[in-house]
């Protein structure tokens, strides 16, 4: 079973990596729409994967976080991607398997996952 | 049963504090959720668990307690709520879990680590307890053992949220 000696590892990991940490100017910040419609929508199983595929793979430079309604209830659940220097892409419908793809192909690979961004849906 | 949104109404009431216990009598389960928030007047506190009844602006309809309340009472159980202004509220719901209405208790682990991940400046305190045995996740240790790492870090929110499934699901397997 887990324990805090864990945690306390993941600490000195964290710290390690400070030193050689990439600038705010590089960090990648994703942000879950996450008030009660986008939870009743399914949001909480997006931050999750999310959450889960940024630890496994081990991306220091992303930060996720959440919000409260952005105000499309209807495009929930919703993520927004912001890479420094480029324009926020806005993900709408997102399911765990689609957030998959966007940490894979965007934040990874640097190309914005086009067909579950919000222009391609209106 | 949506412990996430009866959290969140003590994260917006302003709690820098809110504790979340659950304790099992057999199939019995009392859900304790406690903040040191705004609280609410006598006036609200007698409105709440009417389904028209919200102090947002964004949304015209509050259910987040309705809703609750209405689970508990499904399964034979209760929800009662005390609440004083500028001191606080405590929501404390009771369920029988082998009514055959009693919904999901849900993910556990990942409603404690949601609530520390998003909100890294509040403290929340996690429990269960069946008597015997009992397990216990406090934010303000975690933040302790991580120094100044933060609890949004998404490494650290896995871990809390797989570190609180594995310990609670002996004991929750007891119950049920
Ligand atoms: N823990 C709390 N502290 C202070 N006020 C609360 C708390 N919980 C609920 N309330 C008040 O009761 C209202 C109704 O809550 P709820 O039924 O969850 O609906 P909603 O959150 O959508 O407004 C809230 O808008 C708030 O004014
Ligand atoms: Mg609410």
């Amino acid at each position: 079973m887990k324990s805090l000696e864990e945690l306390a590892a993941i600490r000195e990991r964290m710290q390690r990596i400070v030193d050689t940490r990439h600038t705010d100017g590089e960090t990648v910040r994703v942000v879950v729409g996450m008030a009660t419609c986008g939870i009743a929508a399914g949001a909480r199983p997006v931050l999750n994967a999310i959450t889960e595929e940024i630890a496994r793979r081990e991306l220091h430079h992303v930060v996720v976080s959440q919000t409260g309604c952005i105000g499309l209830c209807q495009y929930e659940p919703i993520v927004e991607v912001f890479v420094p220097g480029q324009d926020k892409v806005t993900y709408v419908k997102m399911t765990a398997e689609k957030a998959l793809r966007v940490v894979g192909e965007h934040i990874v690979g640097g190309k914005p996952v086009a067909e579950y961004t919000v222009g391609s849906i209106r | 049963m949506n412990i996430l949104d009866i959290a969140e109404n003590s994260i917006r009431a302003g709690a820098t504090l809110v504790e979340i216990r659950l304790e099992l009598q057999g199939s019995k389960l009392t859900i304790s959720i406690r903040d040191n928030g705004c609280g609410m007047s006598p006036e609200l506190l007698n409105k709440v668990t009417d389904p028209f009844t919200t102090s947002r602006t964004t949304r015209k309809v509050g259910l987040g307690l309705p809703f609750y309340k209405m689970a508990a009472e499904m399964t034979g159980g209760t929800m009662q709520i005390e609440s004083r202004l500028s001191v606080g509220t405590a929501v404390t719901a009771t369920f029988f879990l082998s009514h055959i209405d009693c919904m999901p208790l849900g993910d556990l682990g990942a409603t404690v680590a949601t609530l520390m991940q998003c909100n890294p400046d509040i403290d929340f305190v996690f429990s269960l307890s069946d008597g015997a045995e009992s397990f216990a996740a406090d934010s303000r240790q975690f933040r302790e053992i991580l120094g100044g790492v933060p609890l949004s870090t998404p490494e650290v929110a896995f871990f809390i949220r797989e570190y609180v499934s594995e310990h609670i699901k002996p004991i929750l397997e007891k119950g049920i």
